[in-house]
């Protein structure tokens, strides 16, 4: 690779021809600010529409200032990223910025996490001469069941547009109209639930302002809690442990299981259990669907459809109702832990402890925002009660801990409630990219081969790479295995098998970058994929310290398919456990 | 929630695939394949648009954003006698906005709306290309030169009936 030498603030660097300004600064420790510049090295997304002009800086012998997140270095260049031209150019830009963006920061649903606020700090904005010129633009508020676009607090970072159509494909966000009405919102500003919206929330977990946020649940999970006729439980997910921490000042990947559990507890749950125990329960059923399919295909049926697909992520799910519907027997039929957690507990647990199912409130603690779209889908209620009421986000988990007066750093370590509560190492790495695969794997080759499996991590499976294969041997049978995650990646594996030229026998997709971890309801990762990385390799340590790795071998699942469900994909578990999927593409008609 | 319908006419269904068609269907192309689909329809309707996005696979949301990015697109259906007034800056300086608000009183319509009888349509763009004549109104295809407000009355009446 060729090398060039140039010069920033008065230090010398050697870098790849091809760096950027903004790069090549970064490695000599000056960082210069971005605002609509975002990167997730190792996931290949990049956001670089040179647009907001707040990282100008001075290059000698070029008459105008160059945005130094995509001016490429060249030999001999001089910058200078703090002169007095630039520093007033930047804070004209800020002013430009906000002359009209709304005021109500204190109020602001983003306030204290946002990148605009903490740029008017950085750059020391204090007023903002001429916005009595701006015309502030009025557009309705946007309230759909996980996320809300309030398009007034939008600066066109168009951020959220590239994670829309470039990673996810989905397409329902667009950059529209000019000027201080420009804004990013679905076609003929229609509601984003009339869209092809997925709810993956990967908008708002990069959204540097308040333009996108989370359907906030917490007020209904407090009045839930104080209310004394109601038995309140809670589910947490995989994911939430190895992130929660970040929002009490830990470093990314401090494990904070037992401090969570402590804290549910003090925040009055009535039972703390764990969706890791629907996961290991999810593995039953989806283990034992993708076997059923796998023999059926060995024994020479053709009507059998393989690849089997996981059906664990809701943002998935509403990608190939969207985009696949005459595909939509491919994907398992095994509901989502969330789904399969609330379904249970309305009625095995309710059954235990004698409450009725409408006196019972289940929570779930989700990093992802596609769950409260999900827990509110009609086919998860009976006679209108849904399985799972409230769905709240990690941040929305630790805003609710705060609130109490209690600090995670300082909990002790408790341990989850029996008999929901109960998980092996499989449950908890359906948190990572790869890990539902890996969990059904364990549980599926040794139902399949009646032998103990001796090493039980399928490294081969793990990785951050968008997609990834590997076979693994079932006593003889090889086991094509796939993997993707973001929707863009899954979509190229769709047409495969669309095309009929998939190799593969089992896929798993999740639709945030790494999976559950860098769901939309984590902690905001501002564009540090290092924190991502953390998480991922949190997810892996609690497994490998659990004592039971394999779902099958969870006790408690054991006794809830003797004492309840029969056996897997009984007619029972199909009631309680499975759903069908819609069709909810747009279709032109004639009129 | 079910699947969403788009309806349309079975004759415009086939002029926009057809139009489509006569760009491979090629997503690249959509800019000139909404000119040639105004240029039949006389404005771009939500529908259109759809059947539009579905015809080249491209995200109807982007083609929203690209017509409502371009002021020569339009939602809404133009006058018989469309009334373009640049605004561009040869013709701001010349005095283009007083213009604009006499073309607006007279008409009394806002820019991108249209006269109730359906004859006017009153929009702004951005420069003609004849800056010597700031500023520069069009109607339909005749360009006007050096208009002031009080010549906003005579222009409007040689259109109407």
């Amino acid at each position: 690779m060729e090398k060039v030498k140039l010069t920033i603030d008065n230090k010398q660097i050697e870098v790849e021809k091809g760096t950027t300004i903004y790069k090549a600064a970064k490695q000599l420790g000056i960082d210069i600010p971005v605002l609509c510049y975002m990167n997730l090295e190792d996931l290949g997304i990049e956001n670089k529409p040179g647009g907001c002009r707040i990282c100008v800086v001075e290059v000698e012998g070029r008459k105008n200032l160059a945005p130094s997140c995509s001016t490429e270095v060249w030999d001999g260049m001089v910058v200078n990223t703090h002169s007095m031209r630039v520093i007033n150019a930047r804070r004209t830009v800020m002013e430009f910025i906000l002359s009209d963006h709304p005021k109500d920061c204190l109020t602001c649903a983003k306030s204290g996490n946002c990148e605009l606020q903490d740029m008017a700090v950085k750059l020391g904005i204090r007023e903002v001469p001429g916005q009595e010129y701006a015309e502030m633009s009025e557009y309705k508020i946007d309230f759909s069941p996980s996320l809300i676009r309030d398009l007034d607090k939008c600066i066109m970072c168009r951020r959220c547009e590239m994670m829309c159509n470039e990673f996810q494909t989905v397409g329902a966000l667009s950059a529209f109209n000019r000027g201080f009405e420009a804004a990013v919102g679905p076609a003929f500003e229609m509601d984003i639930e009339y869209s092809p919206c997925t709810y993956c929330g990967q908008c708002v977990a990069v959204c540097p302002t308040g333009a996108l946020t989370e359907k906030d649940h917490t007020r209904d999970v407090i009045n839930a809690l104080a209310d004394p006729t109601k038995t309140v439980v809670v589910q947490t997910a995989p994911a939430v442990r190895a992130a929660l921490g970040e929002e009490f000042g830990l470093e990314a990947g401090t494990r904070v299981t037992g401090e969570m559990v402590a804290a549910l507890r003090r925040l009055g749950f009535d039972y703390v259990f764990d969706t890791d125990f629907a996961a290991d329960l999810t593995i039953m059923e989806e283990g034992t669907e993708l076997l059923d399919r796998l023999t059926k295909h060995l024994n020479g049926d053709k009507e059998v459809k393989l690849p089997i697909l996981t059906s664990c992520c809701p943002a998935w799910v509403s990608f190939f109702e969207h985009n696949f519907p005459e595909m939509m027997d491919v994907p398992s039929s095994a509901r989502s832990p969330q789904q399969m957690f609330g379904s249970i507990a309305k009625t095995y647990f309710a059954d235990k402890i004698e409450v009725k199912r409408e006196d019972l409130v289940v929570v779930s603690i989700m990093p992802c925002l596609a769950k409260k779209y999900e827990a509110q889908r009609d086919e998860f209620k009976v006679d209108g009660n849904p399985d799972v009421d409230f769905s709240i986000s990690t941040r929305e988990l630790a805003h609710l801990i705060k609130e109490a007066n209690l600090d995670l750093k300082t909990l002790p370590k408790e341990e989850f409630d029996t008999p929901l509560g109960e998980s092996t190492g499989a449950g908890v790495i359906f948190g990572a990219t790869g890990g539902v695969i890996e969990a059904a794997t364990r549980t599926a080759y040794e139902l399949h081969t009646g032998k103990k499996l001796e090493d039980i991590d399928f490294k081969q499976l793990r990785g951050l790479e968008g997609i990834r294969k590997a076979t693994v041997d079932f006593e003889g049978t090889p086991i094509n295995i796939g993997i993707a995650h973001g929707l863009g990646n899954a979509r190229k594996l769709l047409e495969d098998i669309k095309a009929g030229k998939s190799e593969f026998h089992a896929i798993e997709i999740m639709s945030c970058p790494g999976g559950c971890i860098g769901g939309g309801g984590q902690p905001l990762h501002h564009s540090d994929s290092g924190i991502l990385k953390a998480r991922m390799k949190a997810i892996y340590e609690e497994d490998a310290d659990k004592p039971i790795r394999k779902s099958h071998d969870n006790p408690y699942i054991i006794k809830l398919y003797e004492e309840f469900l029969g056996k897997p994909m009984s007619e029972k578990a199909h009631h309680l456990l499975h759903t069908c999927y819609f069709d909810k593409s747009r279709k032109v008609e004639i009129s | 929630m079910s699947h969403i319908k788009v309806k349309i006419k079975e004759k415009d269904l086939n002029t926009i695939k057809q139009i489509c068609k006569s760009f491979n269907n090629e997503p690249k192309e959509l800019i000139n394949v909404l000119h040639k689909t105004q240029e039949h329809f006389g404005y771009l309707p939500a529908e259109i648009q759809e059947v539009v996005a579905q015809e080249l696979n491209v995200p109807v949301a982007k083609v929203y954003g690209v017509v409502t990015f371009y002021s020569f697109f339009t939602m809404l259906p133009k006058g018989k006698h469309p009334v373009s007034i640049c605004t561009g800056t040869a013709c701001y300086v010349r005095g283009a906005d007083n213009v604009l608000q006499e073309f607006k009183r007279q008409l009394g319509i806002e820019v991108g709306e249209t006269t109730e009888d359906g004859e006017f349509s009153l929009s702004c763009l951005r420069c003609v290309g004849a800056c010597g004549l700031a500023p520069v109104v069009l109607v339909g295809d005749k360009t006007y030169g050096r208009v002031a407000p009080d010549g906003v009355k005579a222009i409007i009446d040689e259109y109407k009936k």
